[in-house]
């Protein structure tokens, strides 16, 4: 399809602004040189590129979606339109508490339900995303340890499943990286912990269930390693959806948090964001807190102040806020039992579809998962010449958004599916038959395979080309 | 109770012998039973009818000013209809990060579009995808410009405050030394820049206009930055740059700023659009996502994302930014404003926006004790002296308009197009019966 | 595989050429190249920096990963090849022509293999 600057023609404009009624005034001296190259498209043009555009993508409302990790789950009407009530988008963040107590409402109570949720005592909705979640919560656990002179914990433990952002989050809040090695099981090895803590362990990063789908049953005794060392605990909330209202990461013995409230409370990715990812945390690191601290009044009116002994900001304003208005209204639909009962159905799902592929693909770890599980197609893909990333092309001809792949990075041909709870047994038996198809024409017809996908917009894509000789916008000349 | 569970009693149980389980609960067995939540306190779940009733009476507890004088930051500007219309389009809204390129070409295309017109607005050559919003811009790209040798950062003290807060995070986080350069009358004192600028300075990073809404000679603060060895980073608001030097044609080495006037609300700080760009020489710098250009086994025109190997999740520990979600639907509403408004649409904003923020200027002027703290050329933004401002602000908010920002220097201004010359002149009024 | 006889090997897959003035070249094995696949982008050290024995000194990209180089060698760098940071692609087409970096003042040295040994390693890898 063209581009949009290769529609329409010079001089074609929509008639949006008015002429001007006050006495036209220019900025002598800093006057713009190069000419302005914008797209010159008449409404029915941009209306009509934009409606191609959105046909040419993938959306949850497409088809099945089940990007592990991501928690693609379905993204709730209702939630959108809360998030337009103009009551919202036309409030200024500097227009003081009297005129915000309704966004002030939004903050408590949002903050009030996200640490009865995962066992905290506090929750900043400052942060933009899951990362910059990461790195909040980091710089609570390095304000504390700087409060208790123990400036000498310099290192953060990251097992080797981790998120990739754990690691460079870390880096960013200037500690060190250990890495452990991951058990048989794919859950933290206890002994390798026990040797990487120590005098310098700042803290732990960890996902629970983890990334291979399962719940550590040891997390006790990991969290009481790292506190009897010295150190604090971080639970990345990226694989929270398994859990919610099932068992709390406070419970668990974490210390902080990051919620991604684009996975696991249903407000959507928008091709890759907005996000939102509020920090929890225990009572002892709230005075570090950044963002907008909401109290409420014995009169039932909210104030807003800072934490008193904030590390400073980690963005400008208050957060996504638009996102975390999508997050409350689901909360408050789901309420005490919708949000555990999305929980176990998520678990379900999972168990599901793993135990109707098992029989086909091999599991990387052949153990009830959470939220999601891991297939490996290692071995098939030495009798078949056909990789994670081959069949992963396949689906694609299905209307099936493929798993991630390679992910976790410890297992090898990873496809890691996460069916989310929002998706009826009927279309997880649809896919489970497109998977099992897909099989048996690896073995038959693998060239088919190596050339899928053959029914989208393009078919599969030069990367290399893309990345040796980059052309990263359009050229006007 | 509300849900979104498809699957009925039936089905659940027919999940259920499939796995080999007899309750949903046996699947949870790895979880020390003891932590199991007994009573989680949330109230209960609701319909959509009363959610909906819920959520609208809590926003009706904001109020909402007709007529906004106020920025530092939250601008204002008239949304066009086609663009709310293109992005609540359900598929650009639910997708995820378009990992699988042959499904997600609008994505890819429309953010190679926008890295397009971001590079046009800032005559800049690489654009990224976005970044979560003008503040963390600012951040990320100190450490675009750290070098073995040079480490420093420097700052002016004329950016906005909030801007200010975030990049002192950011720096003090990683161990940057962060220096911030004094203002003189409003603009950067820039022979104290010349002065505390060693061979070791990684960067300078400045606003245009600044928070004072005030154009400063950015010419001479690149050239500055520059003899030092440093880079020159320039914070700009994207509606001046219609008609405003770039800050290419500045010198600037990045140009970064708040994207949220191009279309998105102001929705109590967020979500807003962080953008940033640079030169070609520096674009492996460049933090997030970036989209290119490139061909299929066909031949046929498509878009991957590239340059991946900068990023977090293969560069792990090494990577010199961990963001991973951007603002992707705001850089869509961006593209979407900016293809909508075109060149003479956008020129004829930021035409309105400074010719309006004068007349206001002049007009409040008159009034005898408000005067204009600084004599220097500004765009949409000016700072005055307020005799009385508590009592002048408060009246204009009983007459439905959000007056200017109180700060230390005085009372800060903002007009954008949205505001008309009759709103502008019933503001004046009663400005002037409050301090008669 | 056809590694030249008169270079020497590491066991993190460099190779090392001495010359006769002294100096020396560093670049990446055949096998290197092969395990990346397509590389697209080489981060190269600049003239005169110290490169150690065993650390790593420039790291080589292709699309969806990234690895170290590691130096044979404690030297300095005297050259860097800014024909193979304009085309990487030089390394997978002629991996014991494009050199990377060369060195000067070698003072310390990895564990070096000689090109039967290293094959002998890597069909044991």
């Amino acid at each position: 399809m063209k581009l949009i600057f290769e529609r329409g023609n010079e001089g074609q404009a929509l008639c949006l602004m008015p002429a001007c009624d006050v006495p036209e005034v220019t900025l002598e001296g800093f006057e713009r040189e190069g000419k302005l190259y914008l797209p010159h498209v008449s409404e029915n043009e941009l209306s009509r590129h934009y409606t191609e555009i959105a046909k040419r993508v993938h959306g949850v409302n497409d088809g099945f979606y089940p990007l592990g990790s991501c928690t693609m789950k379905y993204n709730p009407k209702v939630n959108e339109e809360a998030a337009a009530l103009p009551g919202f988008v036309g409030v200024h963040p500097l227009q003081g508490d009297k005129n915000s107590q309704g966004c002030l409402e939004v903050l408590y109570k949002i903050e009030e339900s996200l640490a009865e949720i995962s066992g905290m005592d506090n929750v900043t909705l400052q942060p933009a995303a899951g990362a910059h979640g990461e790195f909040t919560g980091l710089l609570l656990i390095k304000s504390y340890l700087e409060s208790i002179g123990a400036t000498n914990r310099k290192k953060i433990i990251v097992p080797d499943s981790a998120h990739g952002t754990n690691p460079a989050s870390a880096v960013m809040c200037g500690f060190e990286i250990v890495n452990i090695p991951s058990g048989a099981d794919g859950c933290v090895d206890l002994e390798a912990l026990s040797g990487a803590v120590g005098e310098d362990t700042a803290g732990l990063m960890l996902t629970n269930p983890n990334t291979v789908g399962v719940f550590d049953k040891n997390i006790l005794e990991i969290t009481k390693i790292v506190h009897d060392a010295g150190g604090l605990c971080y639970y990345d909330g990226a694989n929270l959806n398994a859990v919610m209202g099932v068992v709390r990461p406070g419970d668990m013995g974490f210390d902080c948090i990051h919620f991604n409230l684009h996975k696991t409370f249903s407000t959507p990715h928008g091709g890759g964001g907005p996000g939102s990812g509020p920090v929890g945390c225990k009572a002892f690191l709230a005075p570090f807190l950044p963002g907008i601290r909401v109290n409420k009044k014995p009169c039932g009116c909210y104030t807003s102040g800072k934490a008193e002994k904030s590390f400073g900001e980690v963005k400008a304003f208050g957060g996504n806020f638009l996102v975390v208005v999508k997050a409350l209204t689901y909360i408050l639909t789901l309420g005490k039992e919708g949000i555990p009962e999305a929980a176990k159905n998520a678990v379900l799902n999972a168990n599901y579809m793993q135990a109707c592929l098992k029989d086909d693909f091999d599991l990387a770890y052949d153990v009830i998962c959470m939220h999601e599980f891991v297939l490996t197609l290692d071995k098939f893909h030495k009798e078949t010449g056909i990789s994670a990333l081959d069949l992963a092309k396949g689906l694609l001809d299905h209307g099936i958004h493929p798993p991630t792949m390679y992910f976790p990075l410890i297992v090898h041909e990873a496809l890691m599916i996460e069916p989310t709870e929002t998706e009826p047994k009927e279309m997880l038996d649809e896919a489970v038959a497109v998977f099992k198809e897909l099989k048996k024409l690896a073995y038959e017809n693998p060239q088919a395979l190596h050339d899928a996908p053959v029914k989208t917009p393009v078919r599969r894509l030069d990367d290399v080309r893309a990345a040796r000789t980059p052309v990263l916008r359009y050229n006007f000349e | 109770m509300g849900s979104y569970v498809p699957s009925g009693m039936s089905e659940r149980a027919e999940m259920l012998q499939k796995i080999g389980v007899s309750s949903i609960e046996e699947l949870y067995a790895a979880v020390p039973a003891e932590m199991l939540v007994k009573d989680l306190k949330l109230p209960q779940g609701k319909s959509e009818l009363e959610v909906s009733g819920e959520m609208t009476a809590i926003s009706e507890k904001n109020k909402v000013f007709k007529t906004i004088l106020r920025g530092a930051g939250a601008y204002d500007h008239y949304i066009p209809a086609i663009v709310k219309s293109v992005t609540s389009k359900e598929q650009l809204v639910t997708a995820y990060t378009p990992y699988q390129a042959e499904i997600s070409q609008g994505i890819l295309q429309s953010i190679f579009e926008y890295q397009t017109m971001i590079c046009s607005l800032t005559g800049m050559d690489v654009s990224n995808a976005s970044v979560y919003d003008g503040a963390t811009a600012m951040a990320e790209s100190v450490a675009m410009c750290k070098e073995r040798k040079k480490t420093k950062a420097y700052i002016s003290a004329t950016v906005n405050p909030q801007y200010l807060e975030v990049v002192r995070t950011y720096c003090s986080a990683a161990g940057t030394d962060l220096t911030v350069i004094p203002e003189k009358d409003g603009k950067t004192d820039i022979e104290a820049l010349k002065a505390a600028m060693g061979a070791d300075a990684a960067c300078f990073l400045s606003q245009q206009p600044n928070f004072y809404g005030i154009m400063e000679d950015c010419t001479a603060l690149a050239e500055a930055t520059h003899a030092a060895g440093a880079k020159y980073v320039l914070c700009c608001n994207p509606i001046s740059l219609a008609i405003c030097k770039t800050p290419a044609e500045y010198g600037a080495d990045v140009a970064v700023g708040e994207g949220q006037p191009l279309g998105m609300p102001i929705a109590f700080g967020g979500p807003y659009l962080g953008f940033m760009a640079t030169k070609t020489a520096m674009q492996r710098k460049l933090p997030g996502r970036i989209v290119g250009e490139t061909v299929d086994v066909e031949g046929k025109r498509g878009f991957v994302l590239t340059l991946q190997a900068r990023e977090q999740h293969i560069r792990r520990e090494k990577a010199s930014s961990n963001i991973c979600s951007n603002q992707a639907l705001c850089a869509l509403t961006a593209s979407v404003y900016l293809s909508a408004m075109g060149e003479g649409g956008l020129k004829q904003a930021a035409k309105l926006c400074t010719s309006k923020a004068h007349y206001f200027a002049s007009e409040l002027t008159k009034i005898e004790g408000v005067e204009l703290v600084y004599d220097a050329p500004y765009f949409h933004e000016f700072v005055t002296t307020l005799p009385k401002s508590a009592e002048v602000l408060s009246a204009l908010e009983n007459a439905g308009i959000l007056g200017g920002l109180e700060t230390e220097k005085g009372v800060l201004w903002c007009v954008t197009e949205k505001v008309s010359k009759a709103e502008l002149d019933r503001a004046v009024a009663i400005v002037k019966e409050v301090l008669a | 595989m056809n590694n030249p006889k008169e270079l020497l090997y590491t066991k993190s897959h460099e190779w090392l050429k001495k010359n006769e003035d002294g100096t020396a070249y560093v670049g990446l094995t055949d096998f290197a190249q092969s395990e990346l696949g397509d590389l697209v982008f080489v981060n190269l050290p600049a003239e005169g920096d110290p490169v150690t024995a065993d650390e790593a000194f420039a790291d080589v990209e292709s699309v969806k990963a990234v690895s170290d180089v590691n130096s044979p060698v404690t030297a300095t760098v005297v050259a860097v090849n800014d024909e193979v940071a304009d085309q990487p692609a030089l390394i997978n087409e002629t991996p014991y022509d494009a050199w990377l970096i060369q060195v000067t003042d070698i003072e310390d040295t990895a564990e070096l293999l000689s090109a039967e040994e290293y094959e002998a390693f890597v069909e044991n890898q």
